[in-house]
């Protein structure tokens, strides 16, 4: 117990010193990058609490973070604002108006549901089968906000969303994420999972029902997804379908690949160290389109170095920067060993 | 009507059928999904782009395509596979995930995220006559392609040493090694062909819209998939039916679905693959049951 709670103060120390940071230095840039931070952050933890325990890895997680930005795009939009913004939407949620705060939990909840509903078949699968399932649900998930233009606008912006979200409230939730996700893995449930994932036949034949186990941890990913998509969509304040889908499930997935799927320490670190490494790398890159080095814009830099970095971390230590221990408990045998040898 | 329909169904299905084929057969031997797969369209395509300036004839251009397309696959094989090999199956989707990222974005940094336009022959434009049915005459081209290339295909791995050492690899990985068959050749053989599906494919796909674009890749990728998730992951002849089937689903719902619904088209198509992974996660076709790689 005592190592869940060092773990957790570590990370949580961490996260209230970019908080810190961020409100003493008042610069308008790096509150917004530590606010982005945050929302991965709890779109990252809520990949971990699925991917992490089942070793199955999800492509449908950032079509699930649309959902729940759309839902509570559609909720809180001012009234004034919606004839413009969505004209055809239905009357029944034309005539609504909630607080963000409101929509963010409604969007966490309404993914939950969504995912609840579609998902419990999908749970029999694994391996290969498994991630070309998900794969396939994004691209229905995409295909559905391309072209549902009552509830999304089709394939335009969509704007004139609240705009409700600031560190305070991004930070927040990543750290409730951050308790969320650490309590589930080592909560029974999570302990049952994590053994499915290590051995899915042992599990089954000790009495794990597999399905059941992967669809509680597949609501509360998605459930995570959705709120991290509504806090997003309450921070960017305008998007179109085209940020929920194949570039944003890679940057997600690099963070959590690098610092460690299986380890909450881990997706927390690769959070960390991605969003530094790409608001840097982003840095050079309009650095070079100011001073005009080359003739044609400098794009894909940040994209390609996160690809190299993946490919390496996979090659050279497959699980991560954390890969199966929390940084807790590592810390935590490294003092006992060091009391044992004095 | 009845004959559109068919060439329709016949040209859709041959480039579908290729471009399932060349996915299968990495999958087939290896229990890789190669989601990089699209971007090796997508270097073929480049490389018309780039080699249109040098006078050559079309037809050489469109060999020195395959050719750039072929070493792709292979590279794919060194970059995202051969370090991780031994790994788990998510480690390698990861990083074929990854090396397509790197790919696209490559194309992206170093030549232009605008749409580029790949030179086309004469022939590609023209439209022919058929029995009171007038058709584009590359229609008929990719039927010709598709004929050809799965009987040469067939024959190669009926017949030849190395179809017979690879049908042996996806049957039995480690047996097939234990009677001499040379893994890394195997593998590597694997990935060539299919950059060179990927290759073929990318002509006849790019000799629709006449452009290329760093996502490209994408849209066949997913014919692939579900092409072969339809017809058997593990099954050539599967991947050929499942190409086959896509197309004439896909032409079907186009001339009988309404227009609001028809946009709607990929959500369905993309409903059934879950669904038939759910009744049939083998697909339609059985292939041998295997899945070791070292």
């Amino acid at each position: 117990m005592k190592r869940h709670v060092v773990t957790l103060a570590i990370l949580m120390s961490l996260l209230a010193a970019l908080v810190v940071a961020t409100e003493l230095t008042e610069v308008r840039l790096f509150d917004r990058i530590a606010t982005n931070l945050c929302i991965n952050l709890v779109l990252v933890l809520g990949m971990q609490a699925f991917m992490g325990n089942s070793g199955i890895l999800s492509f449908a997680h950032i079509g699930f973070m649309g959902v729940g930005a759309y839902t509570s795009a559609a909720l809180t939009i001012p009234l004034q604002m919606k004839g413009m913004a969505l004209p055809d939407l239905y009357p029944v949620i034309a005539a609504v108006e909630v607080s963000p705060y409101l929509g963010i939990v409604a969007g966490g909840l309404v993914t939950a549901l969504v995912a609840a509903a579609v998902s419990y078949p999908l749970m029999r699968l694994s391996d290969a089968a498994a991630v070309i399932t998900f794969f396939a649900l994004l691209v229905v998930l995409h295909t559905i906000m391309l072209h549902w233009s009552q509830v999304t606008n089709g394939p335009r912006t969509l704007f004139g969303i609240p705009k409700a979200t600031d560190l305070t409230l991004a930070a927040g939730c990543a750290a409730l994420a951050m308790i969320a996700a650490l309590a589930f893995k080592e909560s029974r449930i999570g302990l049952l999972l994590r053994s499915t994932r290590d051995d899915e036949t042992a599990a089954a034949a000790l009495g794990a029902s597999i399905p059941g186990l992967r669809w509680r941890a597949f609501i509360l990913s998605a459930l995570f997804a959705g709120i991290g998509g509504a806090l997003w969509g309450h921070f960017i304040t305008s998007f179109s379908p085209k940020a929920f889908y194949l570039k944003e499930t890679f940057v997600i997935l690099g963070m959590l690949v690098i610092g460690g799927a299986n380890t909450v320490s881990g997706a927390v670190v690769g959070t960390f160290m991605v969003t530094f490494a790409f608001e840097g790398l982003r840095a050079v890159e309009s650095g070079f389109n100011r001073a005009q080095t080359f003739s044609e814009q400098v794009v894909g830099l940040t994209e390609i170095t996160l690809a190299l970095a993946m490919i390496g971390i996979i090659a050279l230590r497959p699980g991560g920067i954390f890969a199966t221990r929390e940084i807790g408990a590592i810390l935590m045998r490294l003092i006992q060993k060091k009391r044992e040898s004095s | 009507m009845f004959i559109q329909f068919l060439i329709d169904v016949l040209s859709l299905g041959g480039a579908y059928a290729l471009m399932a084929l060349g996915l299968v057969i990495v999958y087939g031997i290896l229990k890789l999904v190669n989601f990089a797969y699209g971007e090796l369209i997508m270097v073929a395509g480049y490389t018309m782009y780039m080699v249109s300036g040098s006078g050559l004839p079309w037809l050489a251009m469109a060999f020195v395509a395959v050719v750039m397309a072929i070493v792709g696959g292979i590279a794919t094989d060194y970059v995202a596979f051969r370090p991780v090999r031994a790994k788990s199956v998510t480690a390698v989707l990861i990083t074929s995930f990854a090396f397509s990222t790197l790919l696209q974005n490559a194309a992206q940094l170093f030549i232009s995220p605008r749409p580029r336009t790949v030179p086309l022959p004469d022939i590609f434009s023209t439209t022919v006559q058929i029995a009171g049915v007038i058709t584009p005459a590359r229609n008929l081209i990719t039927i010709a392609a598709a004929v050809i290339l799965l009987a040469l295909f067939a024959f190669v791995m009926k017949r030849s040493i190395l179809g017979i050492a690879m049908r042996a690899a996806a049957t039995h990985f480690t047996m097939a090694r234990m009677l001499g068959v040379p893994a890394n050749l195997i593998i590597s053989s694997a990935f060539a062909i299919s950059g060179f599906f990927a290759g073929v494919v990318s002509l006849l796909w790019i000799g629709r819209i006449g452009t290329v674009v760093p996502g490209i890749g994408l849209e066949p990728l997913l014919i692939a998939f579900i092409a072969t998730v339809i017809g058997g992951m593990r099954s050539l002849q599967g991947a050929v039916l499942g190409g086959f089937l896509l197309a004439f689903i896909d032409t079907g719902l186009n001339y009988s679905l309404p227009q609001d619904l028809l946009k709607f088209r990929d959500a369905f198509t993309f409903s059934l693959v879950i669904l038939i992974l759910l009744w049939r996660p083998e697909g339609l076709m059985k292939g041998p049951a295997t899945g070791q790689r070292t």
